[in-house]
């Protein structure tokens, strides 16, 4: 194989720019996400049964459908619903950046409610019987004692999800919203060298995240609770 | 006689678009983009050399200069000189989508005009006219689409060439084995890997993945065809004024032979952003398109 | 604007007329539920040694594990599988010989088992690890202080809890696979999203092709998690906090 790296050179500003919306989608779906997925995995562990009834489904529906057509519904169909709801004689524009951000945070929010679930029950019943004791109500017994216990627990998990949810982001070429692989691919596609473009992106995924969960462990080693 | 009938359909067209004095006389896109004071244009990212992004990320190619005279004529008819011209990059499989859930008003890329199609969309007319054949290795001492029987063929997965494929097996007699890449570039790659022993699509495509790679040299297009079809830029269905304009502007480009520099300029000299040459020069079909304008499907 | 929705489009014949477009649907069913089951396999069976050795006290074995796991969940999956698909085998010309000679959609299919199933096992490595961790240390000395040696310990101490407390997010790692699968479609595997798009492609009635492919992993996903549901349900140890909140 012969390569030809000066393309990557070319078209380093194009890569940028795509590369500055993958960071950029990556954080907001990761704090929109753990939001949302913290109060799921409250409401999927709540005594009201329709609560936790209504939260399992939802989480259930999100984790069923693959990403790419959980996307597809939310580019095509948003517009056409809202047109419907508001009676307005056009559908409103609705662009494929600010599409990915919302199905981002409700696609992760499923997945961060079943990491947050299983962090929640891997804290021992007794603690929040001795929380309840001591007087704390619901609220202050999840917000004292077990969620920050269940997040420096899952933090790892918590983490590798970030991780892969930046990955995920490249599946947004489906929408052609250019983010780094999607900048990448089409330079690759229109110049024909789709392979230097292929390794070129692996390298630099890699280095990132690795680099990311390098810091990630020894930040986990500071906070670790010893049992 | 050729001039004659291109007077003709000219002023046939001229004659169909009657340009309404006040905005609420228009309807569909153009009430649309007399009320947002805009007009957006869907675009390929990687179609070259009809519509694809140069090193500044702009969209240029043959299509786009052709839908910059569609804008124009939109600018004189509507008498919005300062209309706006917003682009969206648009793939294969979300286009149609798009345009029909109003995002786009035009597409302007490298999509095949036909019957089934015309169901969801209109079409402007025939800008280009391409042969789906097959791309070789020189070396590989096929000469025909018939000595491909017994080997494997690579195409890209969701075009027509798929289908039409199939048919020739079952007429010609041959059997071939089909992979699919994901896009072009990916059915070439597998074609100079030596996964495929040619890589079947339309000639233009091919030309454009010969020109762009290592070394042109070494490849061949076989020259026969699986099928003509025709390339059009897309509009919404059932919206006659628009429709109207859109015929009548193209018209003007071809009948004032302003198309024959548009084409020199992108498929016989070097292009952004490599320089390279697609040295294509227009085959009688694409030549009669300009001749008589018309918004035939294949089918 | 309108939509002309045709649901009976699922009973046209292809342009090449060898079959209706409700068969080549069930045809990519059969891809994703076979390349499911398969990377599945691996992604368990490597995920779990790989994620057991990075527990234990030797440098070297956590090391290697832990270059696994860096190694195949930091890249995208969808350029993994485009490097196995088109970059290995030019590197590993035995290899290579076998592609160019094997069924193209052979080649496909086990270049989509090998990526997903390796790609996964490192996120199952990271759970079962998590997992075994999350354990007070007090499990693993009282195994010690009875006697048992560190496989032992490992086999009826550690794992046995920590597997249990891993199942909701391996629930979630199944249910990420067989859509993960879909991804599969960039090197040309014919599986369900891949049809779906054909069939939107040639028909150009793309609502209702992805319709019915989602309804199909709707289902596919429901009955993989209820199953995991029920292993949860079963294997739950009484004393730790049980699901539904009593």
């Amino acid at each position: 194989m012969t390569f030809d790296f000066d393309v990557i050179q070319r078209s380093l500003p194009y890569l940028w720019k795509g590369f500055q919306y993958t960071v950029e989608l990556t954080v907001i779906a990761a704090a929109g996400g753990i939001f949302f997925g913290t109060l799921l995995a409250l409401a999927r562990l709540s005594s009201t049964k329709w609560l936790s009834l209504a939260a399992s489904g939802y989480v259930n529906l999100m984790r069923s459908i693959p990403l790419v057509l959980v996307i597809f519904w939310f580019f095509f169909l948003v517009p056409l619903i809202a047109q419907s709801l508001t009676g307005a004689e056009r559908p409103p524009q609705i662009g494929a950046e600010r599409t990915a951000i919302i199905t981002f945070i409700m696609f992760e929010a499923a997945y961060f409610c079943e990491i947050m679930r299983a962090g929640i029950q891997s804290i021992p019943k007794g603690q929040v019987y001795a929380a309840y004791a001591l007087g704390l109500s619901y609220g202050q017994a999840m917000r004292l004692v077990v969620l920050p216990q269940a997040f420096r627990n899952m933090i790892p998990v918590l983490l590798t999800q970030i991780i892969i949810l930046f990955q995920d982001t490249s599946l947004t070429y489906v929408i052609s919203a250019t983010d780094f692989l999607g900048a990448a691919s089409k330079i690759g596609q229109r110049d024909g060298r789709l392979v230097e473009m292929y390794v070129f992106v692996a390298v630099v995924y890699f280095v990132i995240s690795s680099t990311l969960s390098f810091l990630v462990k020894r930040l986990q080693k500071k906070i670790a609770v010893i049992r | 006689m050729m001039k004659l009938t291109r007077v003709a359909v000219a002023l046939a067209a001229g004659l169909a678009v009657s340009v309404p004095a006040l905005a609420q006389d228009l309807t569909g896109t153009l009430k649309k983009i007399k009320e947002t004071g805009a007009i957006t244009i869907g675009h390929r990212e990687s179609s070259i050399p009809f519509s694809y992004l140069d090193d500044k990320q702009q969209p240029i190619g043959y299509a786009m200069d052709l839908c910059m005279k569609i804008v124009d004529a939109v600018k004189a008819d509507l008498k919005m000189p300062n209309l706006k011209v917003n682009l969206q990059p648009v793939t294969s499989a979300n286009r149609i989508p798009l345009m029909q859930n109003g995002t786009i008003d035009l597409e302007c890329g490298s999509t095949t005009n036909s019957v089934e199609r015309q169901k969801q969309v209109s079409f402007g007319p025939t800008y280009f006219v391409i042969n789906v054949t097959g791309a070789v290795k020189k070396n590989s001492g096929i000469k025909s689409l018939a000595d491909l029987n017994g080997k494997t063929i690579s195409t890209t997965a969701g075009t027509t060439s798929v289908p039409l494929l199939k048919k020739f097996e079952k007429t010609a007699h041959v059997d071939v084995k089909e992979i699919y890449g994901k896009d072009h570039a990916e059915s070439f790659l597998l074609l100079s890997q030596d996964r495929a022993a040619a890589f079947i699509m339309d000639d233009i495509l091919l030309a454009g993945q010969i020109a762009n790679s290592g070394n042109p040299g070494d490849y061949m297009i076989i020259p026969e065809s699986l099928r003509q079809e025709p390339y059009s830029m897309m509009l919404r269905k059932d919206d006659p004024q628009f429709k109207a304009l859109v015929d009548k502007a193209i018209a003007a480009v071809y009948k004032s032979g302003e198309i024959d520099k548009i084409y020199a300029k992108w498929f016989m000299s070097p292009i952004p952003p490599k320089g390279v040459n697609m040295n294509f020069p227009a085959t009688p079909a694409i030549k009669e398109a300009f001749a008589n304008p018309n918004d035939k499907g294949v089918q | 604007m309108a939509y002309n929705f045709d649901w009976g489009v699922f009973f046209q014949e292809l342009p090449g007329g060898e079959a209706e477009y409700w068969q080549i649907l069930l045809d990519g069913v059969g891809w994703t539920l076979a390349v499911s089951a398969l990377a599945w396999i691996i992604a368990l069976a490597v995920g779990s040694i790989v994620g057991t050795i990075r527990t234990t006290d030797h440098p070297w074995l956590v090391r290697l594990g832990n270059a696994w796991v860096e190694l195949f969940r930091n890249v995208p999956l969808i350029v993994q599988l485009f490097l196995w698909y088109f970059v290995v085998p030019e590197v590993i010309p035995p290899l290579k010989r076998w592609v160019v000679a094997s069924d193209p959609s052979t080649v496909q299919f086990l270049m989509a088992v090998v990526g997903l199933g390796l790609f996964t096992s490192a996120r199952v490595a990271e759970q079962v690890r998590a997992g075994i961790q999350s354990l007070p240390r007090g499990q693993r000395f009282a195994a010690m202080a009875v006697g048992l040696d560190t496989v032992q310990t490992y086999r009826h101490v550690l794992l046995p809890m920590a597997f249990r407390i891993v199942i909701p997010p391996l629930t979630s790692e199944t249910m990420n696979l067989i859509k993960n699968s879909s991804v599969a479609l960039t090197i040309g595997l014919a599986e369900l999203t891949f049809r779906a798009r054909e069939m939107g492609e040639y028909t150009f009635h793309f609502f209702e092709a992805f319709t019915a492919a989602t309804l199909i992993y709707v289902a596919i996903s429901m009955t993989a998690n209820r199953v995991m549901a029920f292993v949860e349900k079963k294997v739950a140890v009484p004393g730790y906090i049980a699901g539904g909140g009593k």
